[in-house]
């Protein structure tokens, strides 16, 4: 009894740790991708572009409007 | 240890809706930004046209060919470059900073130099990873 605790305490330690280190491993990771849409929405405002439409130059009125994924 | 455990799966999931969702650029600064810039960018469209003025690959502009601009224009140039590399410099800072991740400005930086670069019109200069300045073709 006394011997089955004391081999759970330190396995509870690690685990604690190993979920800890999980945790700040994913908060520090950089979203990459996040990033890129961010900077080409900026891009687009400062630039005053418009995304290139799929298939070569399309007339400005007919250009769909502006794509946005929630 | 519940309570614990409980605090620890919710630190995970917003540590993951940050990595996943989008980074918030909806900020009075980044806006402040953004609106300096796109207003000085119709002062700097000729000077990147005429190659006078490039992208540097670590996300900022710089006038690389004086000579290219007329001696009395050449101050107001040096003074528009300025403006936008600080603007840009806040810029990054200020999306690193609303993301609760100061350390990302450098990671930001990097990534809208690709971004500036890659989306450049063709005739505007442009400096590849080594440092060399190249056309957009």
């Amino acid at each position: 009894m006394t011997h089955a605790r004391m081999s759970l305490t330190p396995l509870a330690a690690l685990a604690l740790a190993t979920a800890l280190a999980g945790c700040v491993t994913i908060n520090i990771y950089f979203p990459a991708a996040a990033a890129e849409k961010a900077a080409d929405t900026i891009i687009d405002e400062v630039w005053q572009m418009k995304p290139p439409p799929p298939g070569g130059p399309v007339d400005a009125a007919k250009a769909p409007a502006k794509e946005k994924t929630p | 240890m519940t309570r614990l455990l409980a605090i620890l799966a919710a630190w995970m999931y917003v540590g993951l809706a940050a990595a996943q969702g989008d980074l918030d650029i909806d900020t009075p600064a980044i806006a402040q930004f953004k609106t300096g810039m796109a207003q000085r960018y119709a002062q700097l469209l000729p000077w990147y046209q005429s190659g006078a003025v490039g992208l540097t690959r670590d996300g900022g502009v710089l006038l690389r060919e004086p000579g290219a601009v007329p001696l009395a224009q050449r101050q107001a140039v040096t003074a528009l470059v300025a403006g936008e590399n600080a603007d840009r410099a806040g810029l990054y800072r200020e999306i690193a900073r609303a993301n609760g991740n100061p350390g990302w400005e450098p990671d930001i930086r990097a990534t809208f130099a690709q971004r500036w670069i890659d989306r450049a019109p063709a005739g505007w200069w442009v400096q590849n990873a080594t440092g060399i300045w190249q056309q957009k073709r």
